[in-house]
């Protein structure tokens, strides 16, 4: 009866030797590999650094200057692009321009980042049954395995900085735009691509002619969510040495300083109401065509 | 009419099989002996495609495919440029065996020999009619302004000049098929196929396209492949007409023979409401003594055309004549009404 009543289970002795042992050799792993990782992410936290003093350094009207034009180009739309400078605006007059311009810069590149690798990783995955199924439960994974877990192995890696940050956000944030491609694709008409296939179209004339084009909405609904979870990241990156509005959110925390926790909280959602606001005109703009208004 | 046994064929289809399912192979010889398609699809699984059909599609006509929704009309016509693989048999096209062309060869067969028009027109919608015409040729390989100023030409050869810089959605149907059609043209592939290309399009606008593929038809000499389920279209286009029922090949000849010598019931079921008239020639009934003097009549004449000559001829019976001009016989009224009746 005593099996019944008390899980079998490995002895405490036998289960603490197994994590000095798995410890153990990723600590080997980290000491022959963490140099050579270190110099392949170093153009990475050279770029990441140079954009962010690029943000910080320009004086703020230029930059005002551009999120308004970048806003009016993304959204053609005069509220929007309002909305958007005098939100920025607040943020600036309430002391948060420094944390949000660094902030800006890591989710730029976080994002430039997903798009980078996440686009062709959805690609390759529309394109065979088993790609996808290899690649979904990894995603799954990514999404639901709590953030802190993977941050052990990559600050054991890497260190406390910028590029673990980085690294982190991308975990993250990457797993929409990896399954929006996936799903935009094998959602293109099929009556379109046997049409591209009737007139001889290659592999790859159909995949740039006809199955990005007509997956590029779903593509852009990716993106968007890359961008929100990128943002979501923000608070935890700064955990590990990340600069931007996560860092005086988790003073607030461990001080009790409430107005500054709810200021800094609501400038990280200005930013992300206007990233989505932005990309999601944006990507109905892109949609425009299918509408028609004609005759029939 | 049109002699489709000669060596004028463009396309030759040989006993081909097309089976659905798992394992069409192991099933086949089933078929072979007999099997229906209800029960290969009760007791096995699968679905019967094709079965032994065999068709010599002469070169330069139109060639109409006939059957109810099922039939297996859009399998037969993608095994032509192979969109589909057969289960068995042999497509040869100016005598070359499609079956064993390499992924490259196939290709090109695609890009220069045999271009296609869509029931659902498979137009991309994110690109401009221009754009739209000029797919075929881009994929060719040619340059843009070349493209572009082909891709013009076909445009206002279909009559939709002043649409180049619109989206597919902004036009109707019929304007859509248009650009289809003129997409297919582009390419100056010899070979067209038409898998119901009008059959989505109200009946006035069907005709007017009917009107402007015989038209181009006319003057471009195209092997037209074209597919319908709608006998006055199959009538009104084909030089020769074959008809597909579960998957197998009922009957074939020229609008009259079918109509004069339909093979079964369900031909007869497809052709009791049609206007023999307009299909149903003299030269089918020239019998007799012709009459001396009077005019003779080409026995290419649609009965509907004669009916009001014969009226005023003298004993309501005119003579008729055979291609070269030689009298073959005569016809009277009496004769033509029955035939339009029966
Ligand atoms: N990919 C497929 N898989 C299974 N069955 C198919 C497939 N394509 C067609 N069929 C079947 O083959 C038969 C012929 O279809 P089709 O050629 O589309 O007919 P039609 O064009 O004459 O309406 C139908 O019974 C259809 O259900
Ligand atoms: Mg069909």
């Amino acid at each position: 009866m005593e099996f019944f009543r008390e899980f079998p289970s490995l002895s405490r002795a036998e289960l603490a030797s197994l994590r000095r042992s798995i410890d153990g050799s990723f600590r080997d792993f980290t000491r022959s590999w963490a140099e050579t990782l270190e110099n392949f992410f170093h153009p990475l936290l050279r770029f990441l650094v140079w954009f962010e003093n690029l943000l910080l350094a320009t004086p703020w009207p230029i930059i005002l200057l551009v999120i308004g034009g970048l806003c009016y180009a993304g959204a053609r739309s005069w509220k929007i692009t309002a909305a958007s400078v005098l939100a920025f605006v607040v943020i600036g007059y309430f002391g948060m321009w420094d944390d949000t311009m660094s902030t800006l810069a890591i989710i730029s590149v976080a994002t430039f980042l997903c798009i980078a690798i996440g686009i062709p990783v959805g690609i390759l995955m529309a394109r065979s049954d088993r790609m996808q199924a290899t690649i979904t439960p990894v995603l799954d994974v990514m999404q639901t395995i709590p953030s802190f877990v993977y941050l052990i192995p990559v600050v054991m890696l890497l260190g406390i900085g910028k590029v673990p940050g980085l690294i982190a956000v991308c975990i993250y944030a990457i797993p929409p735009i990896v399954r929006l491609t996936n799903l935009g694709i094998r959602l293109v008409d099929k009556d379109i691509l046997e049409a591209a296939d009737a007139f001889g179209a290659s592999p790859r004339q159909k995949l740039w002619g006809v199955q990005v084009p007509l997956a590029l909405p779903n593509i852009f609904a990716g993106v968007n969510q890359t961008i929100m979870m990128a943002l979501a990241m923000v608070v935890i990156a700064s955990m590990i040495g990340v600069q931007g509005l996560g860092v005086p959110v988790l003073r607030a925390i461990s001080n009790q300083y409430l107005a500054l926790g709810v200021m800094n909280g609501l400038a990280i959602v200005a930013l992300a109401i206007i990233f989505d606001r932005v990309s999601q005109t944006y990507g109905k703009r892109l949609q425009a065509h299918r509408k028609g208004h004609g005759h029939d | 009419m049109t002699d489709t046994t000669g060596a004028d064929a463009k396309v030759r289809i040989r006993n081909l099989y097309k089976i659905f399912g798992r394992a069409p192979q192991k099933v086949l010889p089933l078929v072979k002996a007999g099997l229906s398609k209800t029960d290969l699809l009760d007791q096995h699984n699968h679905v019967l495609g094709i079965q032994d059909v065999s068709l010599d599609i002469p070169e330069k006509r139109i060639q109409v495919v006939m059957g109810l929704s099922g039939s297996g009309k859009s399998t037969l016509i993608r095994h032509i440029n192979r969109l589909i693989e057969p289960t068995a048999g042999e497509i040869l096209i100016d005598g070359e065996d499609v079956l064993t062309m390499s992924a490259s060869q196939l290709q090109d067969l695609r890009r220069f020999k045999a271009s296609m028009v869509f029931q659902k027109f498979g137009l991309l919608p994110h690109r401009r009619i221009i754009e739209n015409v000029a797919y075929g040729l881009v994929v060719q390989g040619k340059s843009d302004a070349d493209s572009s100023k082909r891709a013009r030409h076909w445009i206002d050869r279909v009559g939709l000049s002043g649409y180049e810089d619109h989206y597919p959605a902004q036009l109707s149907g019929g304007m859509q098929q248009r650009v289809g059609l003129a997409r297919a043209l582009a390419t100056d592939a010899e070979i067209l196929l038409m898998d119901e290309a009008f059959s989505a399009l109200d009946p006035l606008i069907r005709y007017d396209m009917q009107s402007i593929l015989l038209e181009l038809q006319n003057e471009l000499h195209k092997t037209i492949i074209f597919i319908t389920h709608d006998l006055d279209e199959a009538l009104r286009l084909g030089d020769n007409i074959a008809i597909l029922r579960d998957g197998a090949m009922v009957q074939q000849g020229d609008a009259q023979e079918i109509v004069l010598q339909p093979a079964d019931d369900y031909i007869r079921d497809f052709i009791k409401d049609i206007n023999r008239g307009r299909v149903i020639r003299l030269g089918s009934l020239a019998s007799g003594q012709a009459p001396e003097g009077g005019a003779v009549l080409s026995g290419t004449t649609l009965l509907e055309d004669a009916l009001s000559q014969l009226v005023d001829a003298p004993g309501q019976r005119l003579a008729v004549s055979d291609k070269t001009g030689k009298v073959i016989g005569a016809v009277n009224l009496k004769d033509a009404l029955q035939a339009m009746r029966s």
